[in-house]
């Protein structure tokens, strides 16, 4: 893991730091911007994060999973039971004064326990991927995603088929914003590296990657634990903004959404992802007023896309954007 | 430098390779030839621990057999698969970059890279091209380029002429004989197309159907009217 976190460390965190403190100053003026923009925009950003974070698996890596909405799942139950539970105890030994803190300590702690725990789950998922590929592992991560919903069905504690009410609003646009900009940092950071390059060489071709001396099963479970890492974030924050969740937002449908963002942006092209990931949030909303034929028009359209630009909507000269530092 | 012996490899129940046995010498290029399915790449996966096998593969007096890929990689033996497997979404020079996945010295690096340069100055000039677009030959020096950067004292080339211009081929082979003399590094050549294949090298081994039938020297084998019908168009 040495090679893994210099390479995190090396890409320039200047940018980042400037990404979280523009996040922040955006937050501190949101109230003045229409609620409906706000709503629209902290959807694209949760999209964004799932995105991004799945284009590791799938685009970098080359190992179709159908299973980022079970990730989100984990994560969103996990960071809500955590808010939900053990965070009322939490603030109650909290001074007055340190509540908001606190409260904000708190929500932090339970973003990354719900990353951790679908990080977890990642490492479950990422197993198979070593015996698996493309059609198969597809199948096998989607089997994942409905083994997990079923899951949270049956456990009463985390309300049931009914899912959970009544978790605290503690996602903000800073939260959102700040996640996405973490997330798209170290998918970057990890793929531009000279570590990261043999990502894309697992999925150019995996035996040569392994008789080169890379270890393409570490390669492969790192990309499904960090891309589950972050979705499991996505997950909390989508928690503590919807307010209350149940197993049937987490259906394959939703994973099918994300991978289409994947595909529609360019496998393995992180900022054509991104807008793809903007671009379908938006879309939705856009064709909201022909609410009838929403679904048609939107199936057209991606069929269209698929026709026309196979290669991804936003990647014009290679298929996999990793060129820039050398 | 390098003894196989006894070398079996199966897939499930079938059986690739019945107990091969044979030696190269340091500093020495040695030919593998035999037709399509006799279990020449099957031969090289085994050395480089990409494949289960059975028997002994003794190299610098130490058993090698089934140990992971990074480690045959370190101990000094690269292999340039079949079919030219570049990473085709990434640069030349990315290409390169993992080829030295396993080297540590950053100048160590660069000489080594340099070197490649050197001996195919067309990757220097596409350094920065994505390996997807280059032409059959220019992959094929990629590839043997790659497998020179993990710094070996041993390399194996699976096919190297398959599916490329004569001309490139011809080339290709001259820089093979090229990188044996300037570097001493012995090499295993796979060939199905024999005829150059047994010029440049000194020994041969016949493979048909997972045994070797023949081992001789390249001057002998080339004389063989058996090899010189079945693997050199009967000429
Ligand atoms: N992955 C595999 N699974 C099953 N059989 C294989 C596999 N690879 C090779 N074989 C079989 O093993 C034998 C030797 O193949 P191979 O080593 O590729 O031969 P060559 O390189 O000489 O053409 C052939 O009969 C081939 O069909
Ligand atoms: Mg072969």
């Amino acid at each position: 893991m040495n090679r893994l976190t210099s390479a995190l460390l090396a890409w320039p965190k200047a940018v980042l730091l400037a990404c979280l403190l523009a996040s922040l100053a955006f937050w501190l003026i949101s109230d003045r911007i229409n609620p409906y923009y706000m709503d629209v925009l902290t959807k694209i950003g949760i999209n964004v994060i799932l995105a991004v974070s799945l284009n590791l698996i799938n685009g970098y890596t080359g190992q179709f999973s159908l299973g980022h909405a079970g990730f989100m799942a984990v994560g969103a139950y996990a960071a809500a039971a955590v808010t939900m539970f053990a965070g009322p105890k939490f603030l109650a030994l909290a001074p007055a004064a340190w509540l908001l803190p606190a409260t904000d300590g708190l929500f932090l702690g339970a973003l990354l326990i719900g990353g951790l725990a679908a990080a977890l789950a990642g490492i479950l998922v990422g197993a198979p991927s070593l015996r698996l590929k493309g059609d198969y592992l597809a199948i096998v991560t989607l089997g994942f995603g409905e083994i997990i919903r079923v899951i949270f069905r049956n456990i009463d504690s985390l309300g049931g088929a009914l899912g959970l009410n009544g978790i605290p609003p503690y996602t903000n646009i800073f939260w959102v914003l700040a996640v996405a900009c973490i997330c798209t940092y170290v998918v970057l950071a990890m793929v531009h590296s000279t570590y990261g390059r043999g990502f894309v060489a697992v999925r150019d071709d995996e035996v040569a990657a392994e008789a080169m001396g890379l270890n393409t099963t570490r390669y492969k479970i790192v990309a499904f634990v960090v891309g589950a890492f972050f979705a499991g974030m996505a997950g909390g924050l989508y928690g503590h903004y919807t307010l209350s969740i149940d197993p049937k937002g987490f259906d394959f449908m939703r994973s099918i959404e994300i991978v289409v963002m994947v595909i529609l942006g360019g496998m393995g092209n992180t900022a054509g992802v991104i807008a793809a990931a903007v671009l379908l949030t938006l879309l939705p909303e856009v064709l909201r007023p022909f609410e009838k034929y929403r679904m048609i028009f939107y199936s057209l359209l991606l069929i269209i896309l698929m026709l026309t630009r196979p290669q991804g909507l936003f990647t014009w000269k290679r298929t996999l954007k990793t060129a820039g530092r050398a | 430098m390098l003894s196989i012996q006894n070398l079996s490899v199966s897939y499930g129940a079938i059986a690739a390779l019945h107990g091969i046995s044979f030696e190269v010498g340091p500093g020495e290029i040695v030919t593998l030839i035999g037709s399509n399915g006799a279990g020449k790449t099957s031969t090289l996966r085994a050395i480089s621990g990409l494949i289960k096998s059975r028997g002994k593969i003794l190299y610098q007096g130490r058993d090698l057999a089934n140990l992971p890929p990074h480690e045959i990689v370190a101990a000094g033996i690269s292999h340039v698969p079949e079919g030219r497997m570049i990473f085709a979404n990434l640069t030349v020079a990315e290409n390169l970059a993992m080829g030295a996945y396993l080297q540590k010295d950053k100048g160590g690096i660069e000489r080594d890279r340099q070197f490649v340069f050197g001996m195919f100055p067309r990757l220097a000039e596409r350094r920065q091209q994505v390996a997807g677009t280059l032409s059959g030959g220019e992959q094929q020096m990629l590839a043997i380029g790659r497998a020179l950067m993990s710094r070996p004292k041993f390399l194996m080339l699976d096919e190297p002429s398959l599916g490329i211009a004569p001309i490139l081929v011809k080339t290709i082979f001259e820089k093979i004989v090229e990188i044996n003399r300037q570097q001493g590094l012995a090499i295993l050549l796979v060939e199905q197309n024999a005829n150059l294949a047994l010029e440049i090298s000194r020994h041969g081994c016949v493979l048909e159907t997972g045994q070797i039938i023949l081992r001789d020297s390249s001057a002998a084998l080339r004389e063989n009217p058996k090899v010189r019908a079945a693997y050199l168009g009967g000429v």
